[in-house]
């Protein structure tokens, strides 16, 4: 069975003038273990689909099971990943790390150490007491991590959570990414724009189109591909080979509509 | 003196001797102002270019304060009204905090409250005085309900507005860890607004003021505001004058606490 089912979505935006489509019958699977990602011209409702998904939106049909039980309130499973930190400025490095810990009330010694060591392995070891403004924009993205992984969630959701960064610093926390998430055996999704991000990280890839929201398309990211981590995956022959691919695809979305 | 060799800490020496030199130069015109104004008003009162009964001298206010502190008088005005305008800004404050808070907590009250604000925001507070010393009682509570009334509501507006703007994704942050209301309040949106409530903590350090001394010229019993009424009422305008350089001393001493307070509570933003 899998993982996570997202069973015939649809959502429907209200305000006084209009009433917006953002998905229409979206329906699809993760399983467990498994790096997807969304992507799909803006307007398209990735982002809407990620936050039904962290169930932060009710959808106006259809469900959302994950292990087979249907998710209706926040689920302690699920971590969510901004498009920037939010580390709260006014908490030092580590009570913005405690503080998913807090809320869920496990604010044990051992899931305190669990996650020093992931502050650890975010190679901010001694930044503990500092607050985010003294640290770098690469550095607090990778604070933000820790913080979303500390309460140890089954499926990571990251809403571009890399483009607000440079491109070298991009390349380096996908790389940490990907390795962190491989290594603690986390299911994740990535909405993203960037086509080139979305291979180099994923095993499958949701091309979604807009007016309305829907899913078109799924692809099968080459095995050779999902062995490798994203940077050396963007050397490889066939990552080029699949970046026209999709790039065609979705510029055929964009024109269309 | 440090070798020519090194060039760079001589430059940033320089820098550092033009920064203080021009530091030096504020302090001094503002030196020459407060002096030449004491000296101008002394002088001006001396030789009747203005009329000393109206408008005292500094040496007149110098001898009644030294008087004053002699006898003891002063300082149980000065305690009196410093003690009703700390009150009654820190209630201020605080209750127009709160108000906040609930404004925040109930979104259809503060949709219904919206015009009821805007008019007790226009209305001018001390038109309240004389129903207030009814309701108090001629004594220190009216006063200091003067002095939190002036300064409640623009409290409140002030700092419901904050509340509203803090960044969503903070919200959207705490929600993602299933946090409730409260945490939200607790976690974000009060911290991500104490800066504005600092600075309306500003603001409500001189209307509490305003409060207070109106509220002592109604009730006219002791205070500072009580010293000006009735140096008034027997034409002694060197009482009047005293009380009010003593005012302008205090009030700007209590703004640089605030100041202060300010420093140590966002430092890190």
């Amino acid at each position: 069975m899998s993982f996570l089912v997202v069973h015939d979505i649809s959502h429907t935006y209200f305000t006084e003038k209009t009433a917006t489509t953002a998905l229409e019958h979206i329906s699809l699977s993760i399983d467990q273990g498994e790096f997807v990602s969304f992507i799909g011209p803006s307007g398209c409702g990735k982002t809407t689909l990620l936050s039904i998904i962290a169930s932060l939106i009710q959808p106006t049909e259809g469900t959302v099971t994950l292990e087979g039980k249907k998710m209706q309130a926040i689920h302690p499973a699920v971590g969510y990943m901004l498009q920037q930190d939010y580390l709260f400025p006014w908490k030092t490095i580590e009570e913005n790390l405690f503080l998913g810990l807090k809320i869920m009330e496990i604010d044990t010694p051992e899931m305190r150490a669990s996650a020093l060591s992931l502050l650890e392995r975010m190679d901010l070891k001694g930044t503990e007491k500092h607050y985010p403004n003294q640290l770098s924009g690469g550095m607090r993205q990778r604070a933000a991590l820790a913080r979303t992984l500390a309460t140890d969630p089954k499926i990571l959701l990251l809403d571009e959570p890399f483009s607000a960064l440079d491109y070298q610093t991009k390349l380096r926390l996908e790389e940490l990414v990907w390795q962190t998430l491989k290594e603690y055996r986390k299911t994740a999704l990535l909405v993203t724009h960037d086509i080139g991000e979305a291979i180099a990280m994923s095993d499958r890839i949701f091309l979604f189109a807009a007016k309305p929201g829907r899913l078109v398309r799924t692809f099968l990211v080459p095995s050779e591909l999902r062995q490798l981590p994203p940077f050396a995956a963007r050397q490889h022959p066939s990552f080029s080979e699949l970046f026209q691919f999709l790039w065609k695809e979705l510029d055929s979305l964009e024109t269309t509509y | 003196m440090k070798p020519l060799t090194n060039h760079k800490p001589s430059l940033h020496d320089q820098y550092l001797a033009s920064l203080r030199k021009e530091k030096r130069w504020v302090r001094f015109y503002q030196l020459i102002i407060f002096v030449g104004f004491f000296m101008l008003w002394e002088a001006a009162s001396r030789y009747q270019w203005i009329d000393p009964l109206l408008f005292s001298s500094p040496s007149k206010i110098w001898s009644l304060l030294m008087g004053k502190i002699e006898d003891g008088s002063l300082f149980s005005h000065i305690g009196v009204t410093l003690f009703e305008t700390v009150l009654g800004f820190i209630l201020g404050t605080l209750l127009g905090t709160c108000l906040a808070a609930l404004l925040w907590w109930f979104p259809r009250f503060s949709k219904i409250a919206d015009p009821y604000l805007v008019i007790l925001n226009a209305m001018p507070k001390v038109a309240l005085g004389p129903i207030l010393i009814v309701a108090f009682g001629p004594n220190f509570s009216s006063i200091i309900a003067m002095g939190t009334v002036i300064s409640v509501i623009i409290t409140t507006i002030v700092v419901y507005t904050s509340f509203r703007e803090v960044d969503a994704n903070y919200i959207k942050v705490l929600k993602t860890f299933g946090a409730s209301r409260f945490q939200c309040f607790k976690e974000a949106v009060l911290p991500a607004s104490f800066p504005a409530i600092i600075s309306t903590l500003k603001v409500n350090v001189g209307l509490s003021w305003v409060g207070v001394i109106v509220g002592e010229f109604l009730v006219s019993k002791q205070g500072l505001g009580y010293m000006i009424i009735y140096g008034f009422q027997v034409f002694n305008f060197t009482l009047v004058l005293l009380s009010l350089l003593i005012i302008a001393v205090l009030a700007t001493l209590m703004y640089q606490i605030v100041a202060l307070i300010e420093k140590s509570l966002i430092k890190n933003r």
